[in-house]
């Protein structure tokens, strides 16, 4: 069992985790948003081999936040409350 | 000198003392330009490149595997193979697929080892036995053969699942697909090679795409481990790293890596001679010819590149076949692994040219990837071949997240990816 750092609850076992996806896909904004930008924001991914930077939800306290993560060794490398990026 | 696998070649070779086997494929330095390049050494990689030849008479062909062909997904399956998928577009995918999976291995000359034994989805509720009827009628009407099975039909083909009175999980019924089974997955792999490379392509393995050769805008080669390899037409086949060779590509791709794992208990006389799948328990389990059984779940949680699982999905997938399967409390297991698999929005593999022109794609299989090789094969082939889309791959096209046609079938079958 890994242990995953949430920031409000500190070191907890991974599976009171889900992921949220890539950190800084922001929602468009408006009415006029093009459909290949919905596209893109629903559903395209970096997926990156390594260093990812990536919104999780620790599901007992319900908190969204930021995680550092390298996704070939599993090693957390930061993790850290969501920032005003993601508060709108 | 012994070209073609039969009942007599083998007879003759041992006569004359297993002398005169040849290597199943060549293994040829890279020739610095090609007709077509297929990108990925495993199953898809490696039909795609055979259909080139076979189908489409172009056979200056190179297939580039970073590391040695099957080695990837191919060879990390748990090797079942089927077709009862819910949407009309699924079925005709996956139909073709199971339909060439019946006669490959005379068409490739090679003994894939497939074995119809049948493969049933179990239902636990009746609420589980209503979609089930739904999918089942599904299936019939879109033309691929499937069953509702009773407790009972449940109880003749796998007679030790857990049917006392107080199981967690109890059977109340399930849907049936008789062709449905398993192959061998390595030598679906080392067939296709084989044949691939008795139509001239070329197969070459330690060969790591390094960035792609973009001219005027479009795909012209790859750089590679080994050197610069031209060609006007790429097919990538790569699943996991999909988005790997994209980003160098300078595209996104609608695609989570993740780890799938899978592991094998010690051989054991025969006990169950199909394929059995309890959505409830996420698990599916059978049994291999050598008498391991070969055990499956699903996804790990966590996005990942590692090509091992995580404890907690093991246990989950452990604990679910206990619930099936009392009986394997006592079974040691032998070994555990995991392939990094492709996981698209609609659990549905995409299929067609890529935003670089002259890059086309196969990916997106997510964890169904092998029962589909040969229809990944033939389908890429003919977009390298003609640039046009074949009427089956057409609806698996990239440009279905812009226009929202998705082909979900994680809705549709309940598969859980």
């Amino acid at each position: 069992m890994q242990l995953f750092p949430c920031p409000f609850c500190g070191p907890r076992d991974e599976t009171e985790f889900h992921y949220g996806g890539d950190a800084g896909n922001i929602r468009p904004d408006g009415a006029d948003v093009p459909i290949d930008r919905w596209a893109e924001y629903l559903y395209l991914r970096g997926n990156p081999k390594g260093t990812a930077r990536e919104i999780w939800v620790h599901m007992i306290c319900g908190e969204f936040f930021v995680m550092g993560r390298d996704t070939i060794t599993h090693k957390v490398l930061s993790s850290a409350a969501l920032d005003g990026e993601h508060a709108a | 000198m012994t070209r073609r696998y039969s009942a007599l070649s083998l007879f003759k070779e041992g006569l004359a003392g297993q002398t005169g086997w040849k290597p199943a494929w060549r293994s040829p330095e890279p020739k610095p330009a090609y007709d077509a390049i297929v990108i990925g050494g495993g199953g898809h990689g490696l039909a795609t490149a055979y259909y080139l030849a076979k189908n489409h008479n172009i056979t200056r062909v190179a297939v580039l595997e970073k590391g040695w062909i099957g080695g990837g997904n191919t060879g990390r399956n748990t090797t079942v193979v089927r077709s009862n998928y819910y949407y009309p577009e699924s079925v005709e995918l996956y139909g073709l697929a199971h339909r060439l999976y019946e006669g490959l291995g005379k068409d490739l000359n090679y003994n894939v080892m497939l074995s119809q034994r049948g493969m049933v989805n179990l239902c636990h509720s009746t609420a589980e036995m209503e979609i089930g009827a739904r999918t089942v009628n599904a299936m019939q009407i879109n033309g691929i053969d499937a069953e509702l099975f009773s407790p009972e039909d449940v109880r003749r083909v796998a007679p030790i699942y857990n049917f006392s009175p107080d199981a967690r999980f109890p059977v109340f019924g399930g849907i049936w697909q008789g062709r449905a089974g398993t192959a061998r997955h390595d030598a679906v792999a080392w067939g296709y090679a084989r044949a691939a490379s008795r139509l001239g392509v070329d197969i070459i393995q330690n060969c790591e795409i390094t960035d792609f050769i973009i001219e005027g805008g479009r795909c012209r080669g790859v750089q590679t481990s080994r050197g610069a390899i031209r060609a006007d037409r790429i097919g990538m086949a790569v699943a996991g790293h999909s988005s790997v060779l994209a980003a160098k590509a300078g595209f996104r791709l609608p695609i989570n890596s993740y780890a799938l794992q899978a592991c094998v208990s010690e051989p054991v006389k025969p006990i169950l001679d199909t394929v059995v799948l309890s959505p409830g328990c996420g698990v599916y389990v059978s049994q291999s010819d050598k008498g391991e059984i070969v055990i499956g779940g699903g996804l790990d949680r966590i996005p990942s590149y590692a090509q091992r699982g995580n404890l907690p999905t093991l246990e989950e997938v452990i604990a679910g076949l206990l619930e099936m399967f009392p009986i394997f409390g006592q079974l040691k297991l032998m070994r555990q692994w995991a392939g990094v698999v492709d996981v698209v929005p609609d659990s549905s593999p995409i299929i067609g040219e890529s935003p670089l022109p002259g890059l086309f794609l196969n990916c997106g299989w997510g964890t169904g990837g092998f029962k589909a090789i040969p229809a990944g094969g033939t389908l890429l082939a003919q977009l390298l071949a003609t640039g046009k889309h074949n009427d089956i791959s057409r609806p698996f096209d990239l440009d279905r997240f812009a226009s929202g046609r998705l082909i979900d079938e994680a809705a549709g079958s309940g598969i859980a990816h």
